[in-house]
């Protein structure tokens, strides 16, 4: 069962053309968070689906039902926005109440609503408050209250956290996360914080330039990215890039860029690996070991320390290998020396690989 | 600088600390107080002389010293600008003028505000169709000199029927208010955040709902500013007020500049200059009552562009 279903939806600002072709299906109950960078397109497409914008092209579908035509008020949707954009000369009751009653819901149930709403959120004390006496993290509980008071089957999120401070985010973050295992609801998670994606998300929907380029669950998009890019946007710090070309028979491939050969072997693929094919090899710093010793034939090699970052939990040490830098994840318990010659061993099964003129991977 | 020089003095073996001392007579302060006092004795001067000599029976104000205040004061100029100083054809004073400019500036001013204000609501957050184009024409509306329109609206009023009546002044105002009103609210429309304009439409507000619900309750500054500028504005018409009445609908203004300039009789210059003041009085009170909100308002357009 479908509960938000997009089809062919594009979107053009004058001549500019924000969204393409763009196809999405959304579970009842799943929540599904859109990422990608400023400007890809992420509010538009929320926009879209609350019916905030008027589409160019395609449909939209609410719970079965063609919604493309319909007022924001009739899609059975509520909104979450980045500003809380709470009215600001309304009690925080005035702001909840409001959207009631506009559409003509009766006292008592009003009243019901309300109850219930600032019960899950606890914010019954704040009630008769103005939202400028609120503080950030009660504006933006707020403003989900509002969503919640509707009744709705979908939420929407347009980075209703990225006006907080660190710490409130990920109180808040939980917070969210209970409330969509409570709700059991659709939700639509807009945000550029990967940490916030892969945290909360059912699924996760990358978008680069009004496309998405990858629609999958949080440990898929992390650990086999589909292309170049979902690759360098997902994972702090990033990923290891090394540009080269596979060497070696069919039947054990090995990945030469210069100096360095890393053996493929165990790196899982549906196309042949084929000699003489320029690729790019990607490496999450986590996936990359350091030893003192050198590990299996073909699958390490030497390399020199640059760098130490250490950073809490764990270090990040920059090492320079073959005349390429390369950084990796250790745990900060050994400080490694500028300087220090140390073995790499690379685990293939935990590799990307992509090719160098489509960027997608092999 | 000044500040500086003093303190070297002998207070040099005082440890500096705390707030830095400040002298109520440093060459600063007697700069900045000397420039603002003179200023305001030069803007003030021609006001006392007014109510100095409004003040004066005839024969003092005869002397000629019009510096000198009364030796013996007298509200009879007073009296008779209100009430039964001669305007052209009748003699009852300015009183008459007043109701006539009450008349026209209240229904003036609430009539080109509120359609100012949800044209500005419109044109700002409603992106309708061939918005920028209207937009353009208003605008370009505000720079057309009125002299031009004059006659054309002569015409207009009378094939409609109420050439020389109020409402025909009224209309008139209220037209002419609208491009540089429009634009006052489309700007501080534009400065709220469309977030907030969004989130009631999800709620189910429509246009009138989002306007007097939303959007009025958060632009009382707005309002106030307008309201100042169009009161006093067309208080202190005298070109319309004189082109499109008849003298028992004068405005104020009008049947000033006829007792001022009444060829017959003998010049009462007391009698003037109490009609002058009287005059003046309503938009001098409207900013004393409101200069603190006016500039508060000014301000916050500013400030949110
Ligand atoms: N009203 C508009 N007119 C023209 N172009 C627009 C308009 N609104 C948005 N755009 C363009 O559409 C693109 C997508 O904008 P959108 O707001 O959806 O980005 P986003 O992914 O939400 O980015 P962010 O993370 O910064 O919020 C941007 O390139 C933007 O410049
Ligand atoms: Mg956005």
């Amino acid at each position: 069962m479908t509960s938000v279903s997009i089809k062919d939806l594009s979107l053009e600002f004058g001549a500019v053309s924000v969204l393409k072709d763009l196809n999405l299906d959304v579970g009842d109950g799943e929540f599904l968070v859109l990422l990608g960078p400023s400007g890809c397109g992420k509010s538009t497409l929320l926009n879209c689906i609350a019916g905030l914008l008027d589409i160019t092209d395609g449909q939209i579908f609410i719970k079965g039902k063609n919604v493309t035509w319909e007022e924001p008020k009739d899609r059975g949707i509520g909104m979450v926005f980045q500003s809380y954009a709470l009215y600001p000369q309304m009690s925080v009751r005035g702001n909840l109440t409001f959207g009631l009653k506009n559409a003509g819901v009766p006292r008592d149930e009003i009243a019901r609503r309300i109850e219930r709403a600032a019960n899950i959120l606890q914010i019954e004390p704040l009630l008769d408050r103005r939202p400028g006496q609120l503080s950030g993290g009660q504006r933006q509980r707020v403003a989900i209250g509002r969503a919640l008071v509707r009744d709705v089957d979908v939420f929407l999120f347009d980075e209703p956290l990225s006006n907080l401070d660190a710490k409130l985010r990920s109180e808040l973050r939980v917070e969210i996360k209970r409330l969509h295992q409570q709700l059991a609801n659709t939700m639509i998670y807009v945000t550029h914080d990967q940490i916030e994606a892969l945290t909360l998300a059912d699924r996760i929907a990358v978008m680069k330039g009004g496309l998405i380029q990858q629609l999958d669950e949080p440990l898929t998009i992390y650990n086999r990215p589909r292309n170049l890019f979902v690759a360098s946007f997902i994972g702090s710090p990033a990923m290891n890039f090394i540009k080269g070309e596979i060497t070696g028979t069919n039947g054990s491939p090995v990945f030469r860029a210069g100096d360095l050969t890393i053996s493929l072997a165990g790196y899982e693929t549906q196309q042949s690996l084929a000699p003489g094919h320029c690729v790019i090899l990607g490496f999450r710093p986590e996936h990359i070991t350091i030893s003192d010793v050198p590990g299996p034939a073909g699958r390490s090699c030497e390399a020199v320390v640059d760098l130490d970052e250490p950073m809490g939990a764990d270090s990040l040490v920059w090492l320079k290998v073959a005349g390429k830098a390369i950084s990796v994840r250790v745990d900060s318990g050994r400080r490694y020396q500028p300087g220090e010659k140390v073995f790499l061993i690379f685990n293939p099964a935990m590799a990307s690989l992509f090719d160098v003129a489509t960027e997608n991977r092999i | 600088m000044a500040d500086v020089a003093e303190i070297s003095g002998p207070q040099t073996a005082i440890e500096p600390r705390g707030a830095r001392p400040r002298h109520a007579f440093s060459r600063r302060n007697i700069f900045i107080y000397g420039t603002l006092i003179l200023v305001a004795v030069y803007y003030l001067i021609p006001l006392y002389v007014m109510v100095v000599t409004s003040l004066k029976g005839m024969p003092e104000v005869r002397l000629g010293n019009i510096f000198s205040p009364p030796m013996e004061i007298t509200f009879e100029p007073w009296v008779k600008a209100w009430s039964s100083a001669c305007t052209g054809l009748n003699c009852d004073g300015l009183s008459r003028g007043f109701w006539n400019s009450v008349r026209i500036t209240v229904p003036s001013v609430i009539l080109s505000i509120a359609i100012a204000s949800v044209n500005g609501y419109a044109l700002a957050n409603w992106r309708f169709k061939g918005a920028d184009i209207f937009f353009t024409v208003l605008i370009v509306g505000a720079f057309i000199p009125y002299q031009v329109m004059i006659y054309p609206i002569v015409i207009l009023l009378r094939e409609i029927g109420i050439y020389g009546s109020l409402s025909g002044l009224v209309l008139v105002h209220a037209i002419f208010g609208m491009p540089i009103m429009t634009l006052l609210f489309r700007n501080y429309f534009a400065a709220v955040p469309e977030e907030l304009f969004k989130a009631a439409r999800v709620d189910g507000a429509g246009f009138w709902a989002i306007y007097l619900k939303i959007m009025l309750p958060m632009s009382l500054p707005i309002f106030v500013v307008a309201i100042i500028l169009q009161t006093t504005g067309i208080w202190n018409d005298f070109l319309f007020g004189v082109v499109y009445t008849r003298p028992d609908t004068y405005p104020m203004t009008v049947q000033l500049n006829n007792i001022v300039n009444s060829v017959q009789g003998v010049k009462e210059y007391n009698v003037n200059m109490a009609a002058t003041i009287l005059t003046g009085l309503v938009p001098l009170i409207v900013y004393f009552v409101s200069g603190r909100l006016f500039v508060r308002g000014i301000a916050a357009g500013a400030v949110k562009g």
